[in-house]
């Protein structure tokens, strides 16, 4: 593959793209693009040939024209929060940051939407759409850090959205920028589609079947009233149990997050020490919330009992929104506190059925014992959607070894259990390998047939999401002109 | 060989069903494998195929060289209540899945227009959600994912049985709302609810304006409604529009909705329906979309709501309309011709409002075109989809007008 850059003067391509965009806004120098060489997973580099940040909306369009002229190849970025290698650019390939395009076009209180661009940080939206009563409800941990654009590339989720669903709900309409550099007008303000839910396509779509250059998502209210518990256990599995008891009951928290002993620890060993017990194998946060005080001081007894019964050792509730930010702030910080345990994490993300939770967990373990291998969870019980974290160095090949064999292993445990590979951070590069384990080769040619349709090319974000290699052949039909 | 005798012999007597009026020979394949085969063997001999459910929403009229029901495809091979999942075919009549699941203390929370058998594969090819949208959203989240057969013959999976997903792209969302047009779903994996604990209905009657801003307080009031309809006269079989309030999940925040109700009811009294009242009402109106020869639906922001029901009022006559404001969305059945509807849609569409054709004779459908007056880029989008999905052009489904 051809390199994109000059060692020692601006190459051709850079200097087009600057002329688009700015001098500035374009890195070449090597030391400025290897900023960009990962996503967060330590087990995936790659440095792209050229980055470019285009400032707006027409300059996002030159460059993907500019790109579609010359048949190279690009990735869009969002702010690299992925965790999935999905998001990395390699030779012969430009990386397109979409962080400068951060405007909120506009909010719509009395319809309960706003329009942003790709480049928006979730909780400044949601920071802006506050004071009006609204609030943008998917909130990945990386909230604070990530995208927009990204999440609708990821389909990302959440700990709220075990109640209030996955990005998928929340985005009404789109404007999409092919690999070809034409625009397309999926979806509606009003949730309806023209024709078959394209925007249900896109979302989720990992970046690989264009850009999204404007985002209309639904705001939900703020709810009334909220109640935050924490309930510990001396076992795994009474939490797990606690868990199936509560969704058995009918009750939908806003959000049941899990954290383990190790996860524990680490948290309450760094400055994100939220009061968490550290004798605890495990603890729930549980969050309920709704329009009213009574009903939801109703549902959170409710929740206090089952726990209980299920063999909760205590169960606190915060007595304060101060209280109630901090139980938060250890859960959300958890990545970033279990990054302190070695030089790497890698960090997994894996949905089993919920009454699969105890069982699987055990079975984790049991792997991380035989592999002699640190596992943090910490994960969204409520969704059945796991995040067993190994903590490594990664400059130590045998190591990584283990570690890759760890991964494997607990994937196919997650897939035999009757789950799935990834629940919110895509597949990207990380995950190919696991793709045929749960998609035969007529779905995943399928897969691969559904994005040449967008991208009849494959210039968009190249190499990622289906192993090209286990598909069954389909034949290659490109859009009607 | 007649396509009848090869079918036969592919497929065995026990799929062969008794034609229609229209003679056109119906297979009832038992299995998604025989979906395949049958849609392959379709694929290389060039037949036109039209899919049926159980014959009960869309009209059977397409012409094609063979209709093929899902009707035989009605097992529920699994419903786990610990997980709030199940699986069930395409072919199962949504009466039949809805008790064997409250045998099982388990909900599905749609409530699509049409007769109670009407089939699972048929609510979510069509995507056709009922009030129910209103609280728990369009039937798209309901699913967990879908098995297809393209319409040359492919099995393909997508999406899986658990809550969150995101391997692989998303074909589920591709179908639900495909009306078919990009393969027939033969097995559907659903998200449950528990069967609420408490369920009530109430309603209020009076002039719609009055009505529309009641739905307004109650959503201004914060109130979590499972469905909040604005149902015309004819349709209601009432002498003025009524606003039906459904609230569904558990005693606590039923009772403290209940209580939140009054306080928004603009000085009218919303008026408590017993159980079998509550049943009867909002099962007139399932199936009163299913007798008139139109159906149609729109989605526009909130706020436009009035403004399009005037619209729909104006352009169409005062038929039959079932509105969720808060939804935006609103669905009209009646008599429109093809003229009408085309008028309509491009004005909606000057709105930013698409307009979805469910149900209508051949004909009009044909013309019309279930989709239609897309927004920029998107119909060479749907028309790679169709060549991918239905190389051979197999699948009669009226996807756009003439």
């Amino acid at each position: 593959m051809r390199l994109l850059y000059s060692m020692t003067a601006p190459s051709p391509l850079a200097r087009d793209l600057a002329a688009i965009v700015g001098a500035k806004h374009v890195r070449e120098a090597l030391a400025a693009r290897v900023t960009y060489a990962m996503d967060g997973l330590p087990t995936h580099r790659r440095v792209p040939d050229l980055v470019v940040l285009p400032g707006t909306r027409e300059e996002l369009i030159a460059v993907v024209r500019l790109l579609a002229a010359l048949d190279v190849p690009f990735v869009p970025r969002g702010a690299g929060t992925g965790l999935s290698g999905g998001a990395l650019a390699g030779e012969g390939t430009v990386l397109i940051v979409l962080t400068r395009l951060n405007r909120i076009v506009r909010i719509d209180r009395a319809n309960r939407l706003a329009v942003v661009e790709p480049g928006v940080v979730n909780a400044k939206l949601t920071a802006a759409t506050k004071p009006l009563g609204l609030h943008y409800a998917p909130d990945p941990s990386s909230q604070t850090a990530c995208t927009i654009g990204g999440n609708v590339a990821e389909n990302a989720g959440g700990p709220h959205c075990l109640k209030y669903g996955v990005t998928a709900n929340h985005i009404l309409a789109l404007e999409v920028l092919l690999a070809d550099g034409s625009l397309v007008e999926l979806g509606s303000p009003g949730g309806e589609t023209w024709g078959p839910d394209l925007v249900g396509v896109f979302v989720g779509s990992e970046g690989n079947f264009g850009v999204a250059t404007r985002i209309t998502v639904r705001l939900t209210p703020v709810p009334r009233a909220v109640r935050t518990l924490l309930a510990d256990f001396t076992s795994i599995r009474t939490a797990g149990e606690g868990v199936s008891a509560i969704i058995a009951a009918g009750i939908v928290p806003a959000a049941l997050e899990m954290m383990d002993q190790s996860c524990i620890r680490a948290v309450e060993d760094s400055v994100y020490a939220a009061g968490y017990p550290r004798d605890a194998a495990a603890v729930l946060l549980v969050e309920i919330d709704g329009r009213n005080a009574d009903a939801v001081v109703a549902e959170a007894d409710a929740v206090a009992d089952l726990l209980r019964t299920a063999g909760a050792r205590t169960v606190r509730t915060a007595a304060s929104e101060a209280e109630r930010e901090r139980l938060w702030q250890g859960r959300k910080k958890a990545f970033g506190a279990m990054g302190r345990l070695s030089r790497d994490l890698v960090v997994q993300d894996a949905v089993v059925p919920r009454s699969a939770l105890p069982d699987v967990l055990e079975t984790i373990y049991g792997i991380a014992q035989r592999y002699g291998l640190v596992v943090s969870n910490v994960f969204h019980a409520g969704d059945g959607n796991l995040h067993p974290n190994i903590s490594f160095d990664a400059t130590d090949p045998a190591l990584k070894q283990r570690v890759e064999a760890a991964s494997a292993e607990i994937m196919s445990t997650c897939i035999a259990a009757g789950g799935t590979i990834t629940g919110e951070h895509g597949v990207g590069l990380d995950k190919l390998r696991y793709m045929p384990l749960i998609f035969d080769a007529e779905s995943l040619g399928a897969m691969q047939a559904l994005r040449r349709v967008f991208d009849p090319e494959e210039r968009v974000n190249p190499g990622k999401v289906v192993p090209v290699h286990a598909c069954r052949e389909w034949a290659s039909l490109a859009r009607a002109s | 060989m007649t396509i009848l005798e090869k079918v036969t012999a592919l497929l065995g007597e026990g799929a062969v069903l008794e034609a229609g009026t229209d003679r056109v020979p119906r297979f009832a394949p038992g299995s998604p494998d025989a979906v395949a085969l049958l849609l392959g063997t379709a694929h290389q001999e060039g037949w036109r195929v039209r899919i049926e459910g159980a014959g009960t929403w869309l009209q059977s009229d397409a012409p094609a060289d063979l209709a093929l029901t899902t009707r035989r495809l009605d097992r529920i091979p699994a419903i786990e209540p610990p997980d709030l999942t199940a699986t069930a075919e395409a072919g199962i009549g949504l009466d039949q899945l809805r008790q064997q699941l409250a045998d099982r203390g388990a909900w599905l929370g749609i409530d699509p227009p049409g007769l109670a058998g009407r089939t699972l594969g048929s609510v979510v090819a069509t995507a056709s959600a009922g009030p129910l949208r209103h609280g728990f959203g369009p039937i798209k989240d309901h699913l967990l994912g879908v098995t297809f057969v393209t319409g040359d013959g492919r099995m393909v999976q997508s999406g899986g049985r658990v809550m969150k997903n995101v391997a692989g792209y998303d074909l589920t969302r591709l179908q639900a709302g495909g009306f078919g047009a990009f393969g027939v779903i033969v097995l559907v994996h659903l998200r449950l609810r528990t069967l609420p604990r408490a369920d009530v209905t109430y309603l209020l009657e009076g002039a719609r304006e009055d009505l529309t801003q009641v739905g307004e307080d109650v959503a201004a009031a914060g109130l979590t409604p499972a469905a909040l309809e604005l149902v015309s006269p004819a349709l209601a079989r009432r002498d003025r529009w009524v606003l039906g309030v459904r609230l569904a999940g558990s005693p606590a925040l039923v009772a403290a909705d209940e209580a939140g109700l009054g306080a928004a009811s603009g000085g009218g009294r919303f008026t408590p329906l017993r159980a079998e009242e509550a049943h009867a009402f909002w099962m007139r109106l399932a199936e009163g979309f299913a007798v008139r020869p139109v159906t149609f639906r729109i989605g526009g922001v909130p706020s436009a709501s009035d403004e399009l029901l005037d619209l729909l009022q104006h352009q169409l006559g005062d038929e039959w309309i079932s509105a969720s404001p808060a939804a935006g969305s609103i669905r009209w059945t009646g008599e429109a011709s093809i003229d009408r509807l085309q008028r309509l849609r491009r004005t909606l569409a000057g709105l930013e409002v698409p307009l979805t054709l469910e149900r209508a004779p051949w004909p009009l459908r044909s013309a019309v075109g279930h989709f239609g007056a897309y927004r920029e880029g998107v119909g060479p989008l749907v028309t790679g989809l169709r060549r991918t999905f239905d190389p051979g052009a197999a699948l009669v489904v009226a996807t756009e007008g003439e």
